[in-house]
Protein backbone atom coordinates (compact mmCIF):
# COMPACT_ATOMS: atom_id res chain seq x y z
CA UNK A 1 0.00 0.00 0.00
CA UNK A 2 3.18 2.33 0.96
CA UNK A 3 4.48 1.75 -2.62
CA UNK A 4 1.16 2.61 -4.39
CA UNK A 5 1.03 5.90 -2.12
CA UNK A 6 4.68 7.09 -2.91
CA UNK A 7 3.79 6.46 -6.57
CA UNK A 8 1.19 8.47 -6.25
CA UNK A 9 2.89 11.09 -4.86
CA UNK A 10 5.57 10.60 -7.30
CA UNK A 11 3.06 11.39 -10.16
CA UNK A 12 1.08 13.80 -8.81
CA UNK A 13 4.62 15.94 -8.46
CA UNK A 14 5.93 15.18 -12.06
CA UNK A 15 2.14 16.45 -13.19
CA UNK A 16 2.28 19.78 -11.10
CA UNK A 17 5.80 20.22 -12.70
CA UNK A 18 4.74 19.07 -16.02
CA UNK A 19 1.59 21.99 -15.61
CA UNK A 20 4.61 24.71 -14.48
CA UNK A 21 7.34 23.85 -17.43
CA UNK A 22 4.82 24.21 -19.75
CA UNK A 23 3.14 27.40 -18.66
CA UNK A 24 6.69 28.86 -17.45
CA UNK A 25 8.49 27.77 -21.40
CA UNK A 26 8.86 30.50 -24.14
CA UNK A 27 9.67 28.14 -26.66
CA UNK A 28 6.18 27.35 -27.92
CA UNK A 29 7.54 23.58 -29.05
CA UNK A 30 8.52 22.76 -26.30
CA UNK A 31 5.58 23.83 -24.40
CA UNK A 32 4.19 21.30 -27.02
CA UNK A 33 6.61 18.79 -25.84
CA UNK A 34 5.88 19.00 -22.24
CA UNK A 35 1.90 19.28 -23.43
CA UNK A 36 2.27 15.72 -24.95
CA UNK A 37 4.24 13.98 -21.63
CA UNK A 38 1.80 15.98 -19.45
CA UNK A 39 -1.10 14.60 -21.09
CA UNK A 40 0.67 10.74 -21.48
CA UNK A 41 1.09 11.09 -16.96
CA UNK A 42 -2.65 12.28 -17.19
CA UNK A 43 -3.54 8.96 -18.68
CA UNK A 44 -1.27 7.16 -16.11
CA UNK A 45 -3.22 9.20 -13.03
CA UNK A 46 -6.56 8.15 -14.52
CA UNK A 47 -5.61 4.33 -14.79
CA UNK A 48 -4.98 4.86 -11.19
CA UNK A 49 -8.22 6.61 -10.49
CA UNK A 50 -9.50 3.23 -12.00
CA UNK A 51 -10.99 5.17 -15.13
CA UNK A 52 -9.41 3.38 -18.08
CA UNK A 53 -11.75 4.96 -20.43
CA UNK A 54 -10.68 8.24 -19.40
CA UNK A 55 -7.35 7.31 -19.71
CA UNK A 56 -7.66 5.97 -22.81
CA UNK A 57 -9.27 9.26 -24.37
CA UNK A 58 -7.02 10.76 -22.79
CA UNK A 59 -3.56 9.03 -23.81
CA UNK A 60 -4.92 9.03 -27.65
CA UNK A 61 -7.07 12.28 -27.94
CA UNK A 62 -5.86 14.70 -25.21
CA UNK A 63 -1.95 13.71 -25.64
CA UNK A 64 -1.94 12.01 -29.29
CA UNK A 65 -4.23 13.81 -31.64
CA UNK A 66 -4.33 17.55 -29.70
CA UNK A 67 -0.56 17.43 -29.46
CA UNK A 68 -0.37 16.70 -33.32
CA UNK A 69 -3.01 19.50 -33.87
CA UNK A 70 -1.31 22.25 -31.13
CA UNK A 71 2.37 21.12 -33.09
CA UNK A 72 1.34 22.14 -36.14
CA UNK A 73 -0.45 25.27 -35.08
CA UNK A 74 3.30 25.98 -32.85
CA UNK A 75 4.94 25.35 -36.37
CA UNK A 76 2.72 27.55 -38.45
CA UNK A 77 3.24 30.27 -35.75
CA UNK A 78 6.83 29.97 -36.27
CA UNK A 79 7.25 30.28 -39.44
CA UNK A 80 5.95 33.95 -39.68
CA UNK A 81 7.26 34.56 -35.98
CA UNK A 82 5.54 37.50 -34.00
CA UNK A 83 7.43 39.43 -31.46
CA UNK A 84 5.04 40.33 -29.17
CA UNK A 85 6.14 42.91 -26.72
CA UNK A 86 6.00 41.47 -23.21
CA UNK A 87 3.33 42.35 -20.97
CA UNK A 88 3.51 45.12 -18.70
CA UNK A 89 3.89 44.24 -15.00
CA UNK A 90 0.46 45.46 -14.02
CA UNK A 91 -1.03 43.46 -16.18
CA UNK A 92 1.09 40.19 -15.14
CA UNK A 93 0.03 40.19 -12.01
CA UNK A 94 -3.52 41.31 -12.74
CA UNK A 95 -3.68 37.79 -14.87
CA UNK A 96 -1.55 36.11 -11.96
CA UNK A 97 -4.02 36.66 -9.71
CA UNK A 98 -7.13 36.35 -12.04
CA UNK A 99 -5.97 32.68 -12.68
CA UNK A 100 -4.95 32.01 -8.79
CA UNK A 101 -8.67 32.70 -8.00
CA UNK A 102 -10.31 30.08 -10.75
CA UNK A 103 -7.44 27.66 -9.63
CA UNK A 104 -8.97 28.86 -6.01
CA UNK A 105 -12.25 28.09 -6.98
CA UNK A 106 -11.87 25.03 -8.60
CA UNK A 107 -9.95 23.60 -5.69
CA UNK A 108 -12.17 24.57 -3.51
CA UNK A 109 -14.96 22.33 -5.76
CA UNK A 110 -12.93 19.59 -5.33
CA UNK A 111 -11.53 19.69 -1.74
CA UNK A 112 -14.62 20.26 -0.26
CA UNK A 113 -17.29 17.97 -1.42
CA UNK A 114 -20.99 17.65 0.51
CA UNK A 115 -21.53 15.35 2.10
CA UNK A 116 -22.00 12.34 1.00
CA UNK A 117 -20.84 13.74 -2.07
CA UNK A 118 -23.68 13.72 -5.27
CA UNK A 119 -23.34 10.07 -6.91
CA UNK A 120 -25.61 8.89 -10.00
CA UNK A 121 -23.31 5.96 -10.22
CA UNK A 122 -25.54 3.63 -7.94
CA UNK A 123 -28.66 4.35 -10.01
CA UNK A 124 -26.40 4.18 -13.56
CA UNK A 125 -25.71 0.84 -12.97
CA UNK A 126 -29.02 -0.40 -11.51
CA UNK A 127 -30.18 0.15 -15.03
CA UNK A 128 -27.28 -0.92 -16.98
CA UNK A 129 -28.72 -4.23 -17.48
CA UNK A 130 -31.73 -2.69 -19.72
CA UNK A 131 -29.85 -1.59 -21.93
CA UNK A 132 -27.34 -4.64 -22.86
CA UNK A 133 -23.98 -3.31 -22.62
CA UNK A 134 -21.47 -4.48 -19.72
CA UNK A 135 -19.35 -0.94 -19.68
CA UNK A 136 -20.97 1.72 -17.80
CA UNK A 137 -19.15 3.87 -19.86
CA UNK A 138 -20.58 3.47 -22.90
CA UNK A 139 -24.23 3.45 -20.81
CA UNK A 140 -23.77 6.71 -20.09
CA UNK A 141 -22.33 7.73 -23.16
CA UNK A 142 -24.66 6.32 -25.73
CA UNK A 143 -28.14 5.44 -23.26
CA UNK A 144 -28.41 8.12 -20.51
CA UNK A 145 -26.54 10.87 -22.27
CA UNK A 146 -26.52 10.05 -25.81
CA UNK A 147 -27.88 13.80 -26.48
CA UNK A 148 -24.30 15.22 -25.14
CA UNK A 149 -22.48 12.10 -27.21
CA UNK A 150 -24.42 13.61 -30.40
CA UNK A 151 -23.34 17.27 -29.79
CA UNK A 152 -20.14 16.17 -29.30
CA UNK A 153 -19.40 14.53 -32.62
CA UNK A 154 -21.57 17.42 -34.33
CA UNK A 155 -19.05 19.79 -32.60
CA UNK A 156 -16.10 17.90 -33.49
CA UNK A 157 -17.39 18.18 -37.47
CA UNK A 158 -17.85 21.81 -36.95
CA UNK A 159 -14.45 22.51 -35.63
CA UNK A 160 -13.19 20.55 -39.04
CA UNK A 161 -15.30 22.97 -40.63
CA UNK A 162 -13.66 25.73 -38.95
CA UNK A 163 -9.92 24.42 -40.16
CA UNK A 164 -11.20 24.44 -43.78
CA UNK A 165 -12.58 27.37 -43.52
CA UNK A 166 -9.03 29.03 -42.86
CA UNK A 167 -8.01 28.01 -47.03
CA UNK A 168 -7.54 30.78 -49.25
CA UNK A 169 -10.49 31.03 -51.48
CA UNK A 170 -8.61 29.61 -54.72
CA UNK A 171 -8.36 26.84 -52.60
CA UNK A 172 -11.34 25.85 -51.65
CA UNK A 173 -11.68 21.99 -52.30
CA UNK A 174 -8.23 21.52 -52.54
CA UNK A 175 -6.41 18.82 -50.48
CA UNK A 176 -4.19 19.20 -47.68
CA UNK A 177 -0.76 19.10 -48.62
CA UNK A 178 0.64 17.16 -45.17
CA UNK A 179 3.45 14.77 -47.21
CA UNK A 180 4.92 18.28 -48.14
CA UNK A 181 6.06 18.33 -44.30
CA UNK A 182 9.12 16.57 -45.41
CA UNK A 183 10.78 14.84 -48.57
CA UNK A 184 10.24 11.32 -49.11
CA UNK A 185 11.51 9.14 -46.67
CA UNK A 186 12.05 5.03 -47.02
CA UNK A 187 11.78 4.52 -43.58
CA UNK A 188 8.57 6.77 -43.27
CA UNK A 189 7.07 4.74 -46.02
CA UNK A 190 7.80 1.48 -44.65
CA UNK A 191 6.32 1.97 -41.50
CA UNK A 192 3.30 3.48 -43.08
CA UNK A 193 2.86 0.55 -44.92
CA UNK A 194 3.59 -2.51 -41.90
CA UNK A 195 1.71 -0.51 -39.13
CA UNK A 196 -1.44 -0.01 -40.81
CA UNK A 197 -3.09 -3.01 -40.62
CA UNK A 198 -2.05 -3.59 -37.16
CA UNK A 199 -3.70 -0.40 -36.33
CA UNK A 200 -6.84 -0.60 -38.10
CA UNK A 201 -7.43 -4.23 -36.23
CA UNK A 202 -6.63 -2.83 -32.97
CA UNK A 203 -9.32 -0.10 -33.90
CA UNK A 204 -12.17 -2.56 -34.69
CA UNK A 205 -10.74 -4.07 -30.99
CA UNK A 206 -11.57 -1.33 -29.06
CA UNK A 207 -14.97 -0.13 -30.60
CA UNK A 208 -16.00 -3.68 -30.50
CA UNK A 209 -15.04 -4.04 -27.12
CA UNK A 210 -15.86 -0.28 -25.74
CA UNK A 211 -19.81 -1.73 -25.36
CA UNK A 212 -18.76 -4.35 -22.53
CA UNK A 213 -14.87 -2.86 -22.07
CA UNK A 214 -12.96 0.55 -21.78
CA UNK A 215 -12.61 0.98 -25.20
CA UNK A 216 -14.68 2.99 -27.72
CA UNK A 217 -15.35 4.98 -30.91
CA UNK A 218 -13.82 7.65 -29.83
CA UNK A 219 -10.79 5.84 -29.14
CA UNK A 220 -11.02 3.14 -32.26
CA UNK A 221 -11.73 6.49 -34.65
CA UNK A 222 -8.46 8.30 -32.88
CA UNK A 223 -6.42 4.97 -33.56
CA UNK A 224 -7.83 4.65 -36.79
CA UNK A 225 -7.41 8.48 -37.77
CA UNK A 226 -3.72 8.01 -36.76
CA UNK A 227 -3.33 5.25 -39.04
CA UNK A 228 -4.47 7.05 -41.98
CA UNK A 229 -2.13 10.33 -40.73
CA UNK A 230 0.42 8.37 -40.86
CA UNK A 231 -0.12 7.02 -44.50
CA UNK A 232 -0.46 10.73 -45.72
CA UNK A 233 2.49 12.13 -44.41
CA UNK A 234 4.76 9.53 -45.30
CA UNK A 235 3.20 10.29 -49.16
CA UNK A 236 2.04 6.39 -49.42
CA UNK A 237 -1.86 7.95 -50.47
CA UNK A 238 -2.29 11.70 -50.68
CA UNK A 239 -4.84 13.33 -48.47
CA UNK A 240 -8.35 13.40 -50.71
CA UNK A 241 -9.45 17.10 -51.70
CA UNK A 242 -12.07 18.82 -49.41
CA UNK A 243 -14.51 18.74 -52.49
CA UNK A 244 -14.81 14.80 -52.56
CA UNK A 245 -18.25 14.13 -52.25
CA UNK A 246 -17.23 10.47 -50.86
CA UNK A 247 -14.95 12.35 -48.58
CA UNK A 248 -18.39 14.35 -47.14
CA UNK A 249 -20.35 11.42 -46.57
CA UNK A 250 -17.63 9.24 -44.80
CA UNK A 251 -17.64 12.52 -42.72
CA UNK A 252 -21.00 12.96 -41.68
CA UNK A 253 -22.02 9.10 -41.83
CA UNK A 254 -21.49 8.34 -37.62
CA UNK A 255 -23.51 11.73 -36.52
CA UNK A 256 -26.38 11.24 -39.45
CA UNK A 257 -26.66 7.44 -38.24
CA UNK A 258 -27.15 8.15 -34.75
CA UNK A 259 -29.23 10.77 -35.85
CA UNK A 260 -31.41 8.81 -37.90
CA UNK A 261 -31.47 5.96 -35.16
CA UNK A 262 -32.37 8.83 -32.68
CA UNK A 263 -35.41 10.03 -34.73
CA UNK A 264 -36.74 6.58 -34.55
CA UNK A 265 -36.26 6.19 -31.24
CA UNK A 266 -39.88 8.73 -31.31
CA UNK A 267 -41.74 5.91 -33.44
CA UNK A 268 -39.49 2.63 -31.65
CA UNK A 269 -39.31 3.35 -27.88
CA UNK A 270 -41.34 6.41 -27.65
CA UNK A 271 -38.61 9.77 -27.00
CA UNK A 272 -35.55 10.46 -29.36
CA UNK A 273 -32.66 8.59 -28.79
CA UNK A 274 -34.62 6.20 -27.20
CA UNK A 275 -34.22 2.50 -28.24
CA UNK A 276 -36.13 0.15 -28.46
CA UNK A 277 -35.18 -2.77 -25.15
CA UNK A 278 -34.73 -5.83 -27.07
CA UNK A 279 -32.68 -4.04 -29.47
CA UNK A 280 -30.60 -1.58 -27.81
CA UNK A 281 -27.09 -2.97 -27.62
CA UNK A 282 -27.03 -3.97 -31.44
CA UNK A 283 -28.51 -0.25 -32.40
CA UNK A 284 -25.47 1.03 -30.41
CA UNK A 285 -22.87 -1.16 -31.39
CA UNK A 286 -24.01 -0.05 -34.75
CA UNK A 287 -23.78 3.90 -34.19
CA UNK A 288 -20.57 3.23 -32.84
CA UNK A 289 -18.91 1.87 -35.64
CA UNK A 290 -19.78 4.78 -37.75
CA UNK A 291 -19.13 6.96 -35.66
CA UNK A 292 -15.62 5.21 -34.92
CA UNK A 293 -15.32 6.17 -39.19
CA UNK A 294 -16.79 9.48 -38.88
CA UNK A 295 -14.73 10.08 -35.85
CA UNK A 296 -11.24 8.60 -37.49
CA UNK A 297 -11.61 10.52 -40.68
CA UNK A 298 -13.01 14.15 -39.24
CA UNK A 299 -10.12 13.74 -36.39
CA UNK A 300 -7.21 13.09 -39.74
CA UNK A 301 -8.51 16.14 -41.63
CA UNK A 302 -8.52 18.12 -38.37
CA UNK A 303 -5.13 17.52 -37.93
CA UNK A 304 -4.25 17.46 -41.75
CA UNK A 305 -4.84 21.14 -41.94
CA UNK A 306 -6.55 23.40 -44.33
CA UNK A 307 -6.33 22.48 -48.04
CA UNK A 308 -3.25 23.72 -49.53
CA UNK A 309 -2.63 22.44 -52.70
CA UNK A 310 -5.24 21.98 -55.67
CA UNK A 311 -5.83 18.39 -56.97
CA UNK A 312 -4.19 17.81 -60.79
CA UNK A 313 -6.77 16.43 -62.62
CA UNK B 1 10.87 -20.51 -8.70
CA UNK B 2 8.83 -18.18 -10.81
CA UNK B 3 8.73 -15.38 -8.81
CA UNK B 4 12.44 -15.15 -9.05
CA UNK B 5 12.70 -15.41 -12.19
CA UNK B 6 10.52 -12.19 -12.32
CA UNK B 7 12.13 -10.36 -9.72
CA UNK B 8 15.18 -11.13 -11.73
CA UNK B 9 14.09 -10.15 -15.40
CA UNK B 10 12.29 -7.49 -14.24
CA UNK B 11 14.96 -5.93 -11.74
CA UNK B 12 17.33 -6.28 -14.78
CA UNK B 13 15.17 -4.66 -17.30
CA UNK B 14 14.89 -1.39 -14.51
CA UNK B 15 18.56 -1.62 -14.15
CA UNK B 16 18.32 -0.42 -18.35
CA UNK B 17 15.52 1.70 -17.83
CA UNK B 18 18.15 3.52 -15.26
CA UNK B 19 21.18 3.06 -17.01
CA UNK B 20 19.14 4.68 -20.14
CA UNK B 21 17.87 7.51 -18.50
CA UNK B 22 21.38 8.46 -16.87
CA UNK B 23 22.61 7.94 -20.69
CA UNK B 24 19.86 10.37 -22.18
CA UNK B 25 20.86 13.10 -19.71
CA UNK B 26 24.39 12.68 -19.51
CA UNK B 27 25.13 11.60 -23.28
CA UNK B 28 26.98 14.60 -25.36
CA UNK B 29 25.00 14.48 -28.71
CA UNK B 30 22.23 13.02 -30.18
CA UNK B 31 22.99 10.05 -31.62
CA UNK B 32 24.59 8.63 -28.33
CA UNK B 33 21.19 9.97 -26.68
CA UNK B 34 19.57 7.81 -29.12
CA UNK B 35 21.76 4.91 -28.70
CA UNK B 36 20.96 5.04 -24.69
CA UNK B 37 17.07 5.45 -25.25
CA UNK B 38 16.82 2.28 -27.77
CA UNK B 39 18.55 0.22 -24.91
CA UNK B 40 15.20 1.08 -22.51
CA UNK B 41 12.79 0.10 -25.34
CA UNK B 42 14.86 -3.32 -26.60
CA UNK B 43 16.22 -4.43 -23.73
CA UNK B 44 14.77 -2.49 -20.28
CA UNK B 45 10.78 -3.05 -21.51
CA UNK B 46 11.61 -6.35 -23.29
CA UNK B 47 13.07 -7.72 -19.78
CA UNK B 48 10.14 -6.14 -17.50
CA UNK B 49 8.06 -8.40 -20.17
CA UNK B 50 9.22 -11.40 -20.01
CA UNK B 51 9.69 -11.11 -16.04
CA UNK B 52 5.91 -10.53 -15.85
CA UNK B 53 4.65 -13.53 -18.69
CA UNK B 54 4.75 -15.99 -15.56
CA UNK B 55 2.44 -14.06 -13.99
CA UNK B 56 0.01 -12.86 -16.95
CA UNK B 57 -2.64 -15.32 -16.39
CA UNK B 58 -3.21 -17.18 -20.23
CA UNK B 59 -1.74 -17.46 -23.23
CA UNK B 60 -3.57 -14.47 -24.20
CA UNK B 61 -2.64 -12.47 -21.78
CA UNK B 62 1.22 -12.73 -22.35
CA UNK B 63 0.90 -12.82 -26.10
CA UNK B 64 -0.61 -9.45 -25.57
CA UNK B 65 2.79 -8.37 -23.09
CA UNK B 66 4.90 -9.69 -25.72
CA UNK B 67 2.87 -7.47 -28.67
CA UNK B 68 3.38 -4.83 -26.51
CA UNK B 69 7.09 -5.03 -26.52
CA UNK B 70 7.03 -6.02 -30.25
CA UNK B 71 5.44 -2.72 -31.40
CA UNK B 72 7.29 -0.54 -29.04
CA UNK B 73 10.08 -1.83 -30.39
CA UNK B 74 9.07 -1.41 -34.58
CA UNK B 75 8.08 2.10 -33.83
CA UNK B 76 11.46 2.95 -31.30
CA UNK B 77 13.81 1.60 -33.86
CA UNK B 78 12.00 3.43 -36.66
CA UNK B 79 11.38 6.87 -34.65
CA UNK B 80 15.12 7.00 -33.49
CA UNK B 81 16.30 6.41 -37.27
CA UNK B 82 13.89 9.36 -38.12
CA UNK B 83 15.35 11.36 -35.50
CA UNK B 84 18.67 10.34 -36.53
CA UNK B 85 18.46 11.55 -39.84
CA UNK B 86 16.81 14.19 -39.09
CA UNK B 87 19.83 15.91 -37.04
CA UNK B 88 22.16 14.51 -39.28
Amino acid sequence: MTAALAFDIGLVILIVSMGLWMLMVRDNVVAVIVFVIYGLLMAIAWVRLSAVDVALTEAAIGSGITGMLVLNAAARLRSGEIRWPRPSRALSIAAAAFCAMISAGLAAVVLLPPHPPPSLAPLALEHLDQTGLGNPVAGVLFAYRALDTLLEKVVVLLALIGVWSLAPDRLWGGAPALDAFMPTNDLLVFFARVLPPFGIVFAVYMTWTGASNPGGAFQGGTVLAVMWLLVMMAGVARAPPIGDARLRWLLVAGPALFLVIGFAGFFLAGAFLAYPPDHAKALIVVVEVALAVSIGATLALLAAGPPERMQKQ
Amino acid sequence: MLDAFTVLAVSSGTFFFVAGTVGLLRFPDVPTRLHALTKVDNLGLGLVAIGLLPHAGGLLAALKLVSVWLFALISGAIVTQLIARAVR
